[in-house]
Formats: structure tokens, sequence, C-alpha cells
């Protein structure tokens, strides 16, 4: 290489390196950073959520022009890792308020002392865990198989529709579900099972699973675009582990049929709550995360940003209404025998179907 | 120049040389100047390490060990009785013995055919080789598995859900530290050695299994050790390829901290990892320091890579087996599953083209994300600066005071050690650092402020983890320095500062670009300890694209991989510029 040219890469090396340096992290703090607004100061709440939280800016920023609360957000993992993580904090909590603890964990953070009973008047008590009011429920949604019209239309096998179809050899090696000791919709399938066919049964049915050849990835990510072998998938597998709110997000734009559809007779209820942490610094701004969680505009929000379904009465997407109902009758199991006995299911699960 | 000519002149040092030595050590005044100096550069990454590794580890795995205040240790009992623990640690140990051997059998002769010859397109392959190292685990394992599932286009080999899928994937991820830690020691070594030997008639594959594969023992034991404790520590890919069946220590732990909570088992598991770490440290540190003895570096003018020689008269049959096998490795290994990412980064919902590409400057289809793939590729960039600026300043130091032999006994001990305990953080889980991190940085060391939400808690934990490699790099480098350089230097009259300045520094600099491309790298892609503080309003790469991937859709899954391929894209550039500011550097000198 020519030595000026090579001077001049040295020195194009040194001033990006500096620009860099210019907008670092901790130096440059970026003018939307965490100074909280003088002007309206009712202090900082800190919300600890998971890692699919998303609630759009502007709604945000008319919580905290209303409140004179700065929201500061926190997301430490998923949903079982959230759970885990106040727990071990609880001393120190991480911070005010929590929203994304979900039914099978609901118990074990209740019996773990993290939370401060609160429940606003607009709560829907449907969903209620215990009748201390520790969490508000704020969303729902069905874990379900998925299923793949095409497939099946081209393939000239009637879908199947309830759980004790897919042990049927004609369903052999066609279904793909996940890991519950490594994903949330994994446990939730499993719990299906065992509201379907209760603490006796659903072993067995694992088994008659396993031998009609049922697939075991690791997440979900992994079985839906791996596996599954939907319009954006590439796999052979036409029925996969997924949610009720799937579908929609595989319908082409103007089309009015769905290629994808949620097997309403397979389906378990997932519901998350929020709650006021012990401990908290800012217990009136935690009760005012709550009631906002609750409002109309945060629950309308609720399937386009988190894709759940929301527990009060507010008007879903139109592409939800045409292509992704709510079961209406799920599997159930009781939050309190969820905690008690989730690692023991787990177990025997691996046992059965992994060996 | 000057130092480099003095390098050169391989002189025996003599009397004289001796007797000032003996009067600079009897001089108190400033022999005590010199240990507080020293005391100085040991220290500030000792603190560094202490606060934001150890004590965070340590106050973790206490809680397991800890029972209604007293220690109970029954754990282990419990955990050893079981035979999957048994059965785990044994899978840990052989997935990362066969990732590592083979990692650096393919590695070394790429690294001979990057680093020793030239061709056109070298710079190229060099940057491309690095883009593995960063990509995040969940989207190389879509990937991976795509090619080998069974309707993909390796399916034939029947490796999907095996033990033989994730020593690729392993070896995919590693390839570019061997290539990188191996080759930027092998361009500086001087190749008079095998010269000479070649003119007294030895053949090429014998001067080089006995001249030139000695003197690189260093820097191989160096990267198959980084290598060694990542494919030990190897979470995701291990996790999405093999499932729980091929679990190993790393997932277990996960497992216990985050799914069940079960700290006692996890700490257990914690001090397994930690040990058999600490035995790989000790015996690749053993193999090292056999053959760290002042190492002949070449001075750089005279060190120059021939041309790639394949056919014609001058071909050798070393540059075509390097060709080969590196050929196979980065289009067939490396090449498969980077392909597939750009290959599916280019399909929309509606056929093919830029799409995908277009959509980075938006949140994604329904609100998938709440700020543009451009913005958190930025933040990206912003806080691998502070990481990268962190990880050189406390890993040069490191290295710098690793590379000296003190005389005293208990000096030599404590150098060594330092050495293998900035090596920790490779071998020890995300997953023990990041929950260690909310339990002990809510009031770190008494002082009044909550790290845990804080920004500057991200590029510190990415900082931990770059760190041993900045001194893996720079070590070899400064080890090699010839003693009697510092002496000759000294006894000229050089205070020790010069004695840095003018011998060490022109040597460093060599290695220092290397080592800020690979800090930054590591920060890029790191997604383990950051993924548990991550600030939802101001997301990392790796965290959008985890985002991305985990909601269904056409447009998601695109994103997700024009996501991945600008992250390659940006860790290939980095690495481009760093390797021209060390060209430059060392051209200068």
């Amino acid at each position: 290489m020519a030595r000026p040219v090579r001077i001049i890469m040295v020195v194009g090396a040194l001033t990006a390196l500096g620009g860099l340096a210019a907008c670092s992290a901790i130096g440059g703090n970026s003018p939307d950073g965490d100074a909280p607004d003088a002007a309206a100061d009712a202090g900082t709440v800190v919300l600890v959520t998971h890692d699919s939280f998303a609630l759009p800016d502007e709604l945000i920023a008319t919580f905290e022009a209303d409140t004179g609360l700065t929201l500061e957000t926190r997301a430490p993992g998923d949903g079982g890792a959230l759970v885990s993580q106040l727990i071990l904090t609880k001393d120190d909590p991480l911070g005010d308020v929590v929203y994304g603890i979900d039914n099978s964990f609901a118990t074990r953070a209740i019996d773990e002392g993290i939370l401060e009973p609160y429940t606003p008047d607009a709560a829907v008590q449907k969903y209620a865990v215990d009748d201390k009011g520790y969490l508000t429920a704020i969303d729902v949604g069905d874990v379900c198989i998925n299923v793949d019209h095409e497939w099946f239309a081209e393939a000239g096998i009637p879908e199947p529709t309830t759980l004790q179809d897919l042990t049927d050899p004609t369903y052999r090696d066609l279904l793909v579900v996940t890991n519950p000791a490594t994903s949330s919709p994994g446990l939730a399938f499993v719990l299906a099972t065992i509201g379907a066919f209760g603490e006796d049964g659903w072993v067995d049915y694992w088994a008659a699973l396993r031998d009609n050849g049922v697939q075991v990835a690791a997440g979900w990510s992994d079985a839906y675009y791996v596996d599954f072998s939907g319009p954006s998938s590439e796999g052979e597998r036409p029925l996969v582990l997924s949610y009720a709110s799937s579908p929609p997000f595989e319908v082409p734009e103007g089309a009015d049929a769905a290629p994808t559809g949620a097997l309403l007779d397979t389906c378990f209820r997932q519901v998350e709550y929020a709650g006021v942490l012990a401990g908290a610094a800012n217990p009136e701004g935690a009760r005012a995360v709550v009631d906002w969680l609750l409002s109309p505009e945060v629950q309308a929000a609720i399937p386009d940003n988190m894709y759940m379904y929301p527990v009060t009465d507010v008007a879903l997407p139109d592409s939800w209404l045409t292509f992704a109902p709510l079961a209406p009758e799920p599997f159930t199991v009781d939050p309190s025998l969820i905690s008690q006995n989730r690692d023991d299911w787990i177990q025997a699960w691996t046992d059965t179907v992994i060996g | 120049m000057e130092s480099a000519a003095v390098g050169g002149e391989r002189g025996v040092p003599n009397a004289a040389f001796r007797a000032r030595r003996r009067t600079l050590r009897r001089g108190w005044g400033r022999g005590r100047g010199r240990a507080v100096v020293w005391g100085l550069a040991a220290g500030v990454p000792l603190v560094f390490l202490g606060v934001f590794f150890a004590y965070p580890v340590v106050t973790l795995v206490a809680r397991g060990f800890v029972t209604d205040g007293g220690l109970d240790l029954s754990a282990f009992a419990e955990v050893f009785g079981r035979d999957r623990t048994w059965r785990v640690i044994g899978l840990t140990l052989a997935q990362a013995t066969a990732g590592t051997a083979i990692a650096v059998v393919l590695g070394v002769p790429g690294a001979y055919l990057l680093y020793r010859t030239s061709f056109r397109g070298r710079g190229l392959v060099r940057a491309f080789v690095v883009v593995p190292f960063v990509l995040p685990t969940v989207v190389v394992g879509v990937a991976f598995r795509s090619v080998l599932a069974p309707h993909g286009p390796l399916g034939f080999l029947g490796w999907d859900g095996t033990f033989a899928a994730i020593v690729a994937a392993l070896v995919f991820f590693n390839y570019a530290v061997v290539v990188r830690t191996v080759g930027g020691f092998w361009a500086n070594l001087d190749p008079r050695a095998e010269q000479a030997a070649r003119a007294l008639g030895a053949p090429p594959w014998r001067a080089f299994l006995a001249v030139t594969l000695p003197a690189l023992t260093p820097a191989i034991a160096s990267a198959a050790a980084i290598v060694f404790l990542f494919c030990a520590t190897a979470f995701g890919v291990v996790l999405v390829l093999g499932g729980l069946r091929y679990g190993t220590v790393e997932t277990e732990i996960w497992v216990q901290t985050t799914q069940m909570l079960d700290l006692r088992s996890a700490a257990v598991l914690s001090v397994v990892q930690l040990v058999v770490v600490a035995g790989v440290l000790a015996a690749a540190g053993r193999a090292r320091t056999r053959r760290e003895r002042a190492l002949a570096l070449g001075a750089p003018e005279r060190v120059t890579a021939p041309r790639l020689a394949l056919c014609g008269p001058d071909r050798r049959v070393g540059d075509r087996s390097a060709a080969v096998v590196t050929g196979v490795v980065v289009l067939g290994l490396l090449g498969m599953p980077l392909g597939t990412v750009l290959f599916r980064s280019l399909r929309t919902g509606s056929g093919w083209g830029f799409g995908n590409y277009a959509n980075l400057a938006t949140t994604g289809g329904p609100n998938t994300l709440n700020v543009t793939v451009w913005a958190a590729a930025l933040t990206s960039l912003r806080t691998a600066v502070d990481a990268t600026v962190i990880a050189v300043v406390v890993g040069g130091l490191v290295a710098l005071v690793v590379s000296r032999r003190p005389r005293a006994r208990g000096a030599r001990r404590a150098v060594s050690l330092l050495d293998a305990v900035f090596m920790l953080p490779l071998g020890v889980s995300a997953v023990t650092v990041g929950f260690g991190f909310l339990i002990s940085m809510h009031r770190p060391l008494g002082l009044d402020v909550d790290l845990r939400g804080s920004t500057v808690l991200i590029p510190i934990a990415q900082a931990v983890v770059a760190t041993p490699l900045v001194v893996r790099t720079v070590l070899p480098v400064l080890r090699a320095i010839d003693s009697r350089l510092h002496e000759a230097a000294a006894v000229l009259g050089a205070g020790p500062a010069r004695v840095l300045a003018h011998v060490d520094w022109p040597m460093a600099a060599r290695s220092l670009g290397l080592a800020v491309g690979l800090a930054f790298a590591v920060s890029l892609g790191e997604f383990g300890a950051t993924s548990f503080l991550a600030r939802p309003d101001r997301p990392t790469l790796p965290v959008v694209i985890f985002r991305l991937i985990g909601r269904p859709g056409a447009d998601n899954l695109g994103m997700a991989f024009a996501a991945c391929v600008l992250l390659g894209a940006m860790t290939a550039a980095v690495m481009a510029l760093a390797e021209s500011l060390r060209s430059g550097a060392a051209g200068e000198f």
C-alpha cells in the first residue's frame, strides 16, 4: 500500500473513532435522557417489566404530563426471569411497580412477599388471583396450536381440532412445540394439557404425543420459523405451538382469508398482571401506573404493541376481530396449584418427552 | 526505529550491564517509586474486576450457600447425587474440547493464509471471518437449523439436534478468535529462523513443525484457552441446536437460576464451572510460559508477507493446503449460515428486494419496536465505544504488568495469578454475573447510587468480558520483547517511562489495533449479562434483533435478518478500520 494512502486511512480511522467517542453513551448523555422534568416534578416512578413491554411514546408522554411523574422502565429478562429477579432483589426493589407477571408465576410472587396490595376500582375481577388484591389483571392471551391451512388443504387431510386429535396417527410427525423449561409458551401448553387431562392423565397424554412424533424446539422463534410450514417459515410441520394472536401477522395485505389459524380447543389462557412492589420508593407513583395500565387508552394500545388482548371492554383492531378470536373456553389451572407444582411438572415432562 | 534496530541485535549483556543493574536495584528511593507505579498499574484493573465481577458473582453464589444465616453446603451432596449433573459436566467438557480442537486445527491454516501471505481481497476476508463472532445466537440458531433441518440444504447429514451441530456452531463462532490471535502473533514473528532451517535443507513441513509451530505455541495456547472458555459457557446456541438433551453446566445454571430460582443448585454448578475454568487456565498457562521466553519478533520492515503462491514455478505446498482448508471453512462453515442470513434478509412478504432494509428506518410492522433499528444501532455503537475504552485501558494495564518477569519468586507468582484472574470473566456464566449485578449494584461500596438501571453498567459489563481478549491479544507480543532490551535502555539512562514509550509501546501498538477491534466486536455482540440490564427505552442492536425474531410474520423475520446483516457489516467495518490503524501505526516505528 502506498504510504500516502496509508496515512489517509489512519487519519480517517482516527477521525472516525474520535467522532464515535464524542457520542459515547457514558460521556454524552443524550438530551432525552434521565433528567427528570423540573417543571412538573412528582418524582420518577420505575416500572419493572419483561422484555416484551412496549407502548407508544405519545401515551407515555401523556401519562407523564398528566401526573407530573417521570416513567422509567427496566426490563431485566423474560417473564420467568422477571419474577426470579424481583424475589432476589426483594430487600432493595428494582423499581416501584411491576407489569408482566403471568398466572403461572402469580402465586409465587405473592407468596414471596414482593408485592404490596393495591387494586384499582376498575380492575376486572374475573382474573383475580387472590382476595387481598396484590395483582391486577392487565391483559390476557391464549397460547394455542396454530395450523397451516394451506398445507392441510393440499394434503387433503382434515385439520385436527382437539388435543386428543394430535395423538391420532393421521397427524404423525406434524406437530412442533417448545420446551416448557426454556420457553413460556411451552410451559403454557403443558398447563393446557394438565387442565384438559388432569394431574393424573397429562403425562400419559405426552407419552402418546411423543410416540406420535412431536418435535420439541428450545424456543418459540426456532419452532415457528424453522420447523413450522407457515407462509413466513420454511419448515415442514404444519402444526406449531404459538398464540391466538399470531394468524393476523401472516395475512397478506388486502387478503380476506388467513393462511394460518389457531385451534381454539387447544388453548391455555395466559393472564398478565401488574402490582405495586413492596418497599417501593414511590408507592403513589406505582399506583398511578397500575391505574394507567387499565385506562382505556393503554388498553386499546395493548393488542398492537404487546400482542395481548385487553382485559377491559375496549375495541380490538379489525384484523384481530377477523383473524384472531380468543378461545371461548380455554383450559385453565389454578395459579396456586401451578406455583406448588411447576418445577415437578417440568421435571415430569422432561423425563417423559426428552428422556 | 531505533528500538527495532536494537531488537535486531541480540547481544549478550556484558559485565558493565550487570553491574549497572545491581546499582539500580540498590537505589532504594527509585525502587520504591517503581513499586508504587506498578502497584497502581495492577491495582486499577484489580479494583475494576473486583467491583464489577468478583463482588456480584460472590454475592450471588454466597446466597446459594447460606440458609437461615448459616453456611449450608449440603447442596453439594444433593447436586452431585444427581446423574444429570455428571452427564452435564461430561457434555460441557466434551463440547468445549471438541469445539476448541477443531477451531484450532482449522484456524491455524487460516492464520497463516490471512497474516503470512498476501493476496487480493485479504483485508475483506480478514474482516469477514470476524462477523460470526458478534451475531446473536438466536439468529445463528435459526440460520444453522435452516441449513441443517431435514428440509435444509445439508439436511442429508442428519445433524439437526445433534452433538455435531453444536460443535459446528461453536467452531463457527470461535474460528475468528484463533485466526486473529494466532495470526496477529505470527505476522510479527521473525521469519529468519524458519528461513535458516530451510537453507539448511529442512523440507517446508519440517521447518514448520520444528521451528515455527513451537514459536507459535504461546499464541495458540492463548487462543485455545479463550475458545475453550467461550465454548464451555456457550448458552443460546447449545439450547437452540441441542435442546436440554445436550445441556451444559451453563444451560443448567440458566434454567436453575432464571426459571426455577433454585439458587442452591445454581451455586454448586457455578462452583463446578469455576473449578473447570481454573483447571483449563492453569494448563494453558503452563503450556504458554514454557514457550513464551523471549521469542524473536522481527522488526516490522523485515516481516513481509510474500504473495500467495498457489501455482507457477514458485508454488508452495503449504500455501495450497492452507488455501484449501481456509476456503472450505470460509465458504462452507462460515459462508452457509451467513449466506442464509443474507439471503433471508432479502426476502420480503411480497417477494424479493430491499424492503427489509428500508424497514430498518421504521419501528417494524405494527409497533414491534419502540425505536428504529438505526437508533438501536447508534446506541450499540456508543455503548461499544465506552466498553472498548474501558477494556483497552484495563486490559492494557494488566498485559503490561503481567508481561514483566520480576525476579522475586512471590512477585512472579502474583503476576501469573493476576494473568489467570483476568481470564475468569470468560469462564463464568453470564447469568451469574447478570443476576449478581442485580443484587449487588444497588448501593455498590456503600455509595448512594442505584447502578442497576443506569446506562453506565452496560458498557462496564461488556468491558468485563472484553478485557480478557485485550490481555490475550497484547500480552504475547509484550512478553516476546527481549527483556535485555529493557535493560539496555535502562543502562543507556532511560527512565521507566521512557523505556515504556520507546521499547514496549512500539511493539504493543502493533497488536493494539487488533485488541481494539476485538473489544469493539465483543461489545457489539454481547447479549449475556447485558440482557439482564436492558433498558427498554434505549435497546441495543442485539436486543432489537431478539425482539424482532420473537414476533410472527414475514416482515418481522425479514427485518431481524436485515438487522443482523447490519450488525455484521458494522463489525466488519470496525475490524477493517482497526486493522488499518494497526498497520499504519506499525509503519511509523
